[in-house]
């Protein structure tokens, strides 16, 4: 029981970290592509179109990490659900 | 229903997985040949080919593999898995065959990339939507104490897809001179028409098979999903459940495939400058070896959980990838080949002066001599250098040579011992893979209902093998930027998402079978 108290209140702290964890993803990737976005150069990372795609694919992702969190906050994954009619 | 004798289940696992085989093979030889397609269809210098290019390689894997999951995992739940992964089958192996058929750029001018990127978001489409529906459909149709064995026969599909792809190709190659392999109707294009001779027997196998039981059951109850889309992901029961397929399994389950597979391949080729076919070599065997364990795996998850079979797994990658590559720097370092003595000692065998550079700087002649030397040893291990020497004439010089300090060493071929040590290293990987990969498939069968499974296992997974685990080529540039002078610092991207699914996975996974998937 003290065990799962305490697995609990780890998941909500963790959440809280989830949470902060999105924006900087996306802060960085924008930084990184500011930053390396160079038409003389002849990398996959100076070309702005894949940047353009990671970015968009991964805004949608950072924001599903910070629902995550946002649920571990609140206490949705302290007990799974046994079946599917619990879902 | 489920189907518990050995051949009616044989059957079902045979012609399931040899599609999912398939579809891989056809995806992975357009990324094995991407040098020479970008000769035939993205010349250099064009700006609209270039574009072409960067979106056939990025958009696909990316944007287009997870809209595939949405449309197809929504189209298995609707309409039911047998038509909608067989559809996906003939999207998949139409597109690799009509490929093959695509004149060259000189040819038909932009409309050659134009059609090639075309049907390589096909094959993306149509990947995206037929993993979910080869693993609800085994799973599905297994007895609940061997759903992660069964099931672990399509997670064997991925790395055998490889396999088949890294030899036909081999096999192609080796049977001809480069020019006629890389021409415009050339040998590169086999791979590509070969494809439609096994997705026709596919096809064929797979009209031949029925429904899935647990799916006929519910569409006769009339409980199927009417709008799968909703259910999976506007219902925050079951919304949660994808997020935490996605954070603590797929995402790590991803880059530790793609790290031991794929960067493996590049960094063995590229970074250590192994020779062609002997790279092919190393990890062909690496995955022959390995391959058997994904069943061995899956059948050990039945017994003792999914969970930290998946976890042990990232775990093991996250501890060992910079030790592992880190050996293949030190073992291909040629200052310390040349330092080698008795058989293992390289001699020169050949010379070619490729051209030299004459600048008349004041009363100085100076001279670069571009040089290419082969090197090899009684043991069977050889490189070649390409170098560029400086000679400087002058009174005051009188013909003082300056080496060149940085040559560049490549082609290396290793010893048979040190062969078999890199296909050991490479086999490691390859069983980390199979570790966290092999559960995978039985494991998000069980965390989403049979009515909304296609899609609400379809979208994780391809967002966590896909994007999560397609951006390690990507990212490994990015972060080579930053710090040139480090060549493992790619890695640090695999390994902490890979550490940071274990710590999702840890805390927040359940290592309990589910062992009523009926509902």
């Amino acid at each position: 029981m003290i065990k799962k108290l305490n697995m609990n209140s780890i998941k909500k702290i963790m959440g809280f970290f989830w949470m902060i964890l999105a924006p900087v993803v996306i802060y960085l990737l924008i930084k990184a592509a500011i930053q390396n976005i160079d038409s003389t150069g002849t990398k996959d990372i100076n070309k702005p179109v894949p940047w353009i795609i990671i970015i968009t694919i991964f805004t949608p992702i950072a924001i599903g990490l910070m629902i995550f969190g946002y649920y571990s906050l609140k206490g949705e994954y302290d007990h799974l659900p046994r079946s599917s009619d619990d879902l | 229903m489920v189907l518990s004798n050995g051949k009616g289940i044989g059957k079902v696992i045979f012609s399931s997985s040899l599609g999912t085989l398939i579809e891989w093979y056809d995806f992975y030889i357009f990324g094995m040949l991407a040098k020479t397609i970008s000769i035939q269809f993205f010349p250099e210098g064009n700006d609209t080919a270039a574009l072409l290019s960067t979106l056939a390689i990025f958009a696909a894997g990316f944007l287009v593999r997870p809209f595939g999951a949405l449309v197809f995992g929504r189209l298995g739940d609707m309409i039911g898995r047998k038509s909608t992964f067989l559809f996906t089958l003939v999207l998949m192996g139409g597109s690799t065959f009509l490929i093959g058929l695509i004149p060259g750029y000189r040819t038909i001018g932009i409309a050659a990339p134009l059609l090639v990127l075309l049907l390589r978001l096909i094959q993306g489409l149509a990947l995206g939507g037929e993993y979910g529906g080869a693993a609800t459909y085994v799973a599905e149709h297994s007895p609940v104490n061997r759903r992660g064995y069964y099931t672990s026969w399509i997670q064997t599909t991925a790395t055998l897809g490889l396999f088949v792809a890294l030899g036909v190709i081999m096999l192609v190659k080796s049977n001809m001179t480069d020019a006629s392999f890389t021409s415009e109707w050339g040998g590169w294009r086999y791979p590509f028409w070969i494809s439609i001779l096994l997705v026709i027997v596919s096809i064929y196998i797979r009209l031949k098979m029925s429904e899935s039981p647990l799916y006929t059951k519910l569409k006769k109850e009339g409980k199927a999903s009417l709008n799968p889309l909703k259910e999976s992901f506007g219902n925050k029961g079951n919304f949660k459940m994808v997020l935490l397929a996605l954070f603590g399994a797929v995402m790590g389950q991803g880059v530790v495939w793609y790290t031991g597979q794929f960067y493996a391949q590049s960094f063995l080729e590229n970074t250590a400058k192994i020779e062609f076919m002997q790279n092919r070599e190393i990890m062909l065997w690496g995955i022959g070896l390995a391959t058997p364990f994904f069943l061995v795996f899956g059948a050990l998850s039945d017994r003792i959980g999914r969970k930290w079979i998946m976890l042990s797994g990232m775990l093991l990658g996250v501890i060992f990838y910079r030790p592992i590559f880190n050996t293949f720097l030190k073992d291909t370092n040629i200052k310390e080949w040349k330092k080698m003595e008795g058989n293992a000692t390289p001699t020169i065998i050949s010379k070619e002066i490729l051209k030299v550079d004459s600048t008349q700087i004041g009363n100085e002649l100076v001279q670069v001599t571009h040089s290419k030397i082969k090197w090899q040893s009684q043991q069977g291990t050889g490189f070649t250098e390409t170098r560029a020497d400086t000679i400087l004439n002058s009174e005051a010089t009188q013909g003082l040579t300056k080496e060149d300090t940085k040559p560049v060493f490549a082609d290396k071929i290793l010893s048979a011992p040190m062969k078999w040590k890199f296909i050991s290293l490479v086999f490691v990987m390859i069983l980390f893979v199979t570790m966290a990969y092999a559960p995978i498939a039985a494991f998000l069968v069980e965390l989403f209902p049979t009515r909304i499974r296609y899609t609400s296992m379809s979208l994780p997974y391809h967002i966590g093998n896909g994007v999560f685990g397609g951006l390690v080529p990507f990212i490994a540039t990015l972060l080579s930027a930053g710090s040139p002078t480090d060549p493992l610092v790619g890695l640090w991207y695999p390994i902490l998402i890979a550490a940071l699914c274990v710590v999702i996975g840890t805390f927040y996974l359940s290592n309990k079978i589910d062992k009523n998937i009926n509902d």
